[in-house]
């Protein structure tokens, strides 16, 4: 499978809102459980390609609330 | 013999068709529980929860869908408030047609009140506010409109008061959501309560709360502690929104239905409804009044009350359902404060409340009713 970036939010209306905003804005993106290695929450986080890491970045600095961080799943490493 | 119902301002019926489509399809399609699991069903579950937020965010004009709090009804909601936000030791101002929804969890927990002083219709006296704040007071509550006569109070200029005297305002909107413009900013709102199953055209069993922008809402007590579907490996409760004052399931389906009640006043819109039913209570009100021995109490909202000279509520109301199948509500209407105010305590009235699916033939039809009532107890008398 290709190398995916996945997207931490605190709970999943914010994977919600933020999976909404992002297909508004061209950029494809979808949501799934959370990886257990990275949380024993029963959420979601939001994927997406790497090669948008950039822009997702951008747009995450306009949200009114905090994710908890942005991950490769290749690596599981911290990257926030 | 046709049903008549006007005890909207109990809960609305009948409610617009997309609303039971919309229920029945939740539970047919995606019963999933939002925000718990990540596989379809609770994915789609989840989807619509966001939706219902974001369009009532939308409704109320706040900017943030995460400052939307659903609770089961609005007794809940206005609960949370004020166990949350206020102190033993706080005073508050209310208006004089506070609901007991407000009054007895202000009983319980032992806070101060001052009433606002009100025209004869109710409608607060804006120029009484500053003589009434004292050094302790927190939080002016206010009945938008009122569930006894439909009085509508100047919330804007209320909320303004509230700001210049650095206190906090609650808006109590069971019976104006969904037909008054209601504006969280704009109206100087800092506690927007409201709730799903009146004008809003949802099912029971929804309601919430919006904070405003000024509302610290850590320095809110939760209401309840309990699964949020977010970190779950502590024993503490959440600090983010929407998971702070939401534990446990939420009412998926309740909740898609009353999405489907804000579609449709999107696309009635809210002008349209309101003078739909402005019309109605019009012309029930004018009709009601031509009638000698009939008291009318009404205050500009959808909702009116009235008293028959000679003749018992409970009696009416009962003749008013077995000989023309209209139905409405007799009593103190959980509101004693409110007809204290209005000198109907405590044998109480009978109200009628319309709502856009009322028609003129059926307002004639209770306006000829009440008058055939009235003339047979004068001619008994």
């Amino acid at each position: 499978m290709p190398e995916e970036m996945i997207l931490l939010v605190h709970t999943s209306g914010h994977a919600f809102s933020i999976e909404k905003a992002l297909k508004k804005r061209g950029i494809s993106c979808r949501l799934t459980p959370i990886p257990r290695k990275v949380s024993s929450d029963c959420g979601i986080c939001v994927r997406f390609a790497p090669e948008k890491l950039a822009e997702v970045r951008t747009f995450t600095e306009t949200l009114p609330f905090e994710i908890q961080g942005i991950i490769s799943d290749d690596s599981l490493s911290a990257e926030k | 013999m046709n049903q008549i119902y006007l005890d909207n301002a109990a809960t609305s019926w009948p409610k617009p068709e997309c609303v039971p489509v919309a229920v029945s399809d939740a539970i047919m399609h995606y019963g999933g529980n939002p925000g718990r699991g990540g596989h379809k069903l609770a994915l789609a579950a989840g989807e619509l929860l966001y939706d219902v937020r974001e369009r009532t965010a939308g409704l109320f004009g706040c900017n943030d869908p995460f400052r939307v709090i659903f609770t089961q009804n609005i007794t809940m909601a206005v609960n949370l408030v004020l166990k949350g936000f206020l102190h033993p030791g706080d005073h508050v101002l209310v208006s004089p047609m506070e609901h007991n929804a407000i009054m007895r969890p202000l009983a319980a927990i032992g806070i101060a009140y001052s009433i606002i002083p009100g025209d004869i219709n109710g409608k607060v006296k804006l120029s009484e506010i500053p003589a009434l704040i004292r050094k302790n007071t927190r939080l002016i509550i206010i009945c938008h409109e009122s569930n006894v006569n439909g009085v509508i109070q100047p919330l804007r200029e209320i909320g303004q008061a509230a700001r210049g005297n650095g206190l906090f305002l609650l808006a109590d909107c069971a019976q104006s959501a969904g037909h008054l413009p209601i504006d969280l900013e704009k109206d100087c709102i800092d506690f927007l309560c409201f709730t799903g199953h009146k004008g809003l055209f949802g099912p029971t069993g929804t309601g919430g709360v919006l904070f405003g922008s000024r509302v610290d809402v850590q320095q809110i007590t939760p209401l309840l502690q309990g699964g949020t579907g977010s970190l779950s490996e502590s024993f503490d409760q959440p600090s983010f929104l929407p998971d702070r004052f939401e534990s446990g399931t939420q009412n998926m389906c309740g909740l898609v239905g009353l999405n489907a009640g804000l579609k449709w006043i999107e696309e009635q819109g809210l002008q349209t409804i309101a003078e739909r039913s402005k019309d109605l209570i019009t012309q029930l009100h004018e009709g009601l009044t031509s009638i000698p021995g009939v008291q009318c109490y009404y205050g500009g909202g959808q909702v009116l009350s009235i008293t028959i000279d000679h003749v018992d509520n409970g009696s009416a109301a009962a003749e008013l359902e077995e000989r023309w199948g209209i139905m409405t509500r007799i009593g103190l209407h959980c509101a004693p404060l409110a007809h204290k105010t209005l000198g109907t305590f405590p044998n109480g009235t009978i109200r009628f409340a319309v709502s856009p699916f009322n028609t003129t033939e059926e307002i004639e039809t209770t306006i000829r009713a009440c008058r055939t009532l009235t003339e047979e107890a004068c001619r008994k008398k």
